[in-house]
């Protein structure tokens, strides 16, 4: 795997940004760290606040991947922007739901609802 | 497999692996390879993925500190009622009490510290020695998990 190989991929809708994940597993140390350097980019260099994260094709999400949205979100929220979540797997919301992570994400079910105003 | 052959099917290994985690994801595939063959359901199969990956995690990053020199000791027993995993670093360990609740107001936007939440949320036993640095996991076929203090 190549370290500077894409985990996510971009879309721009609207004015907001569509980032999807290429991995259905998002277990691995490496790829996580991948994954959260590529999305603080969105913020961070790219100076996107508008945020939309489709996890339509995650089977697998562990804890350090949800350490890695929650800093996101604090990014997002620092650039008076919006964060959403959508197309999360059953199995994977009960670990959101577990966590309590449910309260502090705005989840949505498809993406059409997770675009709606942004 | 046949009823016959999955009850006679016992899978039963110990082994040491240096501190990454890439060794660690190769014991995670084998163990679930184990349970997908003896049919495990899909709901039992992601609970154990989860709760080995979190475990893997923490003995490789915080009991050892990723420390090339140390070693994490696995051990498994998988039949087709139940999966028992072992996995024991060479740290200090560190006491239960000590881990504050993630889901606590003040924690719930801290980055970390909710790998133990969710071991305990998929597996029907979870047990630490009394040093901390060994924690012992299982999982019961198709039985779901009560909720845990």
């Amino acid at each position: 795997m190549s370290t500077g190989q894409r985990r996510i991929s971009v879309e721009d809708v609207g004015g907001a940004t569509v980032a999807r994940f290429n991995d259905k597993k998002i277990l691995d140390e490496s790829i996580i760290q991948l994954i959260g350097e590529q999305l603080f980019s969105l913020v961070d260099d790219d100076g996107r606040n508008k945020i939309v994260l489709d996890f339509t094709n995650v089977d697998y999400l562990s804890s350090a991947a949800l350490g890695k949205l929650i800093t996101l979100d604090k990014k997002v929220k620092a650039a008076q922007g919006k964060l959403r979540l959508c197309c999360i797997h059953p199995d994977i919301y009960e670990v959101f739901e577990i966590t309590r992570l449910n309260k502090i994400f705005d989840i949505r079910a498809d993406l059409e609802k997770a675009l709606e105003g942004l | 497999m046949s009823l016959l052959d999955r009850m006679s099917s016992v899978e039963e290994f110990e082994l040491l692996i240096q501190s990454e985690t890439s060794a660690g994801m190769a014991v995670q595939e084998r163990i679930l390879d184990k349970l997908v063959e003896l049919e495990y359901s899909a709901r039992d199969v992601f609970g154990v993925r989860l709760a080995l990956e979190e475990a893997l995690v923490n003995a490789i990053k915080h009991g050892n500190c990723s420390d090339p020199t140390k070693t994490v000791r696995i051990g498994w027993r998988i039949c087709s009622e139940r999966m028992r995993v072992e996995i024991e670093d060479e740290g200090i360990g560190f006491d239960l009490v000590d881990v504050p609740n993630p889901t606590d107001e003040e924690n719930l936007e801290r980055p970390c510290g909710r790998g133990i939440m969710l071991m305990r949320a998929f597996m029907n036993v979870i047990e630490y020695n009394d040093r901390g640095n060994c924690v012992i996991l299982e999982k019961i076929r198709g039985v779901p998990v009560s909720n845990q203090s």
